[in-house]
């Protein structure tokens, strides 16, 4: 494998999904590969040496040979986020390295079935599974439970409206937890016990699960599923913090 | 570690500034309050709280929440450094100073560790906590310290790099060698003086 | 306030110092024995280091400083290392 090294990406493509929210596709020489749930670290430095580095989750699958795509959002106080979303277009470099983290990784051969449980931006390395499995035809019976404040803010909505709509083996379960649309049937709370009691699959099944998004978020539902009977060494979490979009 | 690709646009978010010269070299103007921490908050409830100074003393000396809230205490107004090149001014703190503290053991150390809730150490020379340069505080700008700052009680010193404040302190242990605490075993200044930039090991 | 991440979080600079994907890398804490994925460690990440605990007792497993060209690293409390070095 060997030690990691700082390489430059260019910026090909630019997207906004939400009004706080960008895709940046990256084309980076010699890129090695990576799983769907991986990372890069991405680092920026100023003219008087000043520097900042963050983790982003790749949102891309693998299959996605020719870029690898991070999906950004600003942070009102953020570093980095702000200059990502706000300042970076294409043609610009950004410097990175990775792939990073074969702990948190799904890929179609591990099997199902599985759970994402996304909060936020969390939803990002999710995607990345997703994407895969959607990629290679796969039908592990997949649940999504995806919360978010507004319905503006469903990051990757429409697409996964759209692979859903198609796909039996792939249920989507949204919540909203600050404001609903009219005529909305979905949930409307914070993921809990209760909610995922309804939702999550039996523990019997031995589901699998990827947990993603704010520190608070991810313990509130990895104890949720483990009150569920959910065994502790088939839920893997990510909690993103000050490293992770700020 | 390599020098990095300059970011077209990319500058920090605060300037350095050494307008009032009261900002050590290499750090920034923070208005905010950061909260750094190498281990879960800990939340020590005042029933169980106490205070001790042990080590190379006569008699070691412990002080229970509220016999330490009877102590002598004073409000000090100071400037605090971090070693991530933040500095916050003229914050308020409320405690006993460590004069007073010392005062009441008899004792023969040249040298103190800093012990904390959650195992965290900070290692001082005594003469860089005696003559009105540190206090054992809990209350910050009038209110009980929060516990992700440190509360029930921490050390304060703040003439030197804000690591060495150590959070949720316990007890003082008098020494007559000097044992490196958790950042100064690695990498971090034995010293620490934000003036001289002693920031890491050779600096 | 700042939060714990997971031990992916730390995949990064890990990978800086030893030549493998060091998230799937076992450690066993000398505090209370039990096995863990660096994966799966409590990782406390600021800009004065990298501290990585055991999710089951809090000891501290391994700390990381970069600072001045120079790595700082303190593995005293990961008994052993379980590398796989196909990785």
């Amino acid at each position: 494998m060997g030690r990691l090294n700082w390489q430059l990406g260019e910026v090909i493509e630019t997207q906004m999904e939400t009004a706080r929210s960008k895709s940046l596709s990256l084309a980076v020489p010699d890129w090695i590969g990576h799983q769907p749930g991986q990372h890069v670290d991405i680092r920026l430095t100023a003219e008087d040496g000043y520097q900042a580095q963050r983790s982003y989750s790749i949102a891309s699958p693998p299959e996605d040979a020719e870029r690898i795509v991070l999906t950004v959002e600003r942070l009102e106080d953020g570093e980095v986020s702000p200059y990502l979303v706000d300042e970076l277009h294409v043609g610009d470099k950004l410097e990175l390295r990775g792939p990073i983290g074969g702990y948190f990784v799904w890929k179609v051969q591990i099997g199902g079935p599985l759970l994402l449980v996304a909060g936020g931006s969390g939803i990002v390395p999710l995607m990345a599974m997703i994407r895969h499995r959607q990629s290679v035809g796969s039908n592990v019976a997949t649940r999504l439970i995806y919360s978010s404040r507004f319905y503006e803010d469903i990051i990757y909505r429409d697409e996964l409206d759209h692979i859903a709509s198609d796909d039996t083996m792939l249920e989507l379960v949204y919540t909203l937890t600050r404001a609903q649309p009219p005529g909305w049937t979905g949930y409307h709370r914070r993921i809990d016990f209760g909610l995922l009691g309804e939702v999550a699959w039996p523990h019997e099944q031995r589901p699998l699960a990827f947990i993603c998004g704010p520190t608070q978020f991810v313990e509130t539902a990895a104890s949720g599923l483990i009150s569920l009977g959910y065994e502790p060494t088939r839920i893997k979490t990510e909690r993103f913090g000050p490293t992770g979009g700020a | 570690m390599s020098q990095g690709f300059i970011s077209r646009g990319f500058h920090r978010r605060s300037q350095l500034s050494d307008v009032s010269g009261r900002i050590p070299p290499g750090q920034y103007l923070e208005r905010g309050f950061p909260v750094l921490t190498a281990g879960p908050t800990q939340h020590t409830p005042l029933e169980k709280w106490d205070f001790s100074i042990v080590g190379e003393v006569d008699q070691p000396k412990r002080w229970t929440w509220d016999e330490f809230r009877a102590l002598p205490h004073e409000t000090v107004t100071v400037d605090i450094h971090c070693v991530t090149k933040w500095s916050k001014l003229d914050t308020q703190w409320e405690g006993v100073s460590i004069d007073t503290l010392l005062d009441q053991v008899v004792f023969d150390a040249n040298y103190i560790i800093a012990i904390s809730d959650g195992g965290y150490t900070t290692n001082l020379p005594l003469d860089e906590i005696i003559g009105g340069k540190a206090w054992i505080v809990y209350a910050y700008q009038g209110e009980p310290i929060a516990p992700e700052h440190g509360g029930p009680a921490r050390l304060l010193v703040p003439h030197l790099y804000f690591w060495k404040s150590a959070k949720w302190v316990r007890s003082l242990k008098l020494s007559d060698h000097d044992e490196p605490g958790f950042w100064e075993s690695l990498g971090y200044n034995n010293h620490g003086d934000p003036w001289k930039e002693e920031r890491y090991w050779g600096d | 306030m700042m939060d714990k991440l997971d031990g992916n979080a730390a995949g990064g600079i890990l990978q800086e110092i030893f030549p493998f994907e060091m998230t799937l890398v076992q450690t066993t804490c000398t505090g209370c024995g039990v096995t863990n994925a660096i994966g799966e460690l409590a990782v406390y990440m600021h800009g004065m280091g990298t501290i990585m605990r055991c999710p089951t007792c809090d000891n501290v497993l391994i700390r990381v400083v970069q600072a001045k060209d120079q790595y700082w690293l303190d593995m005293r409390g990961v008994r052993v290392l379980q590398i796989n070095s196909e990785m």
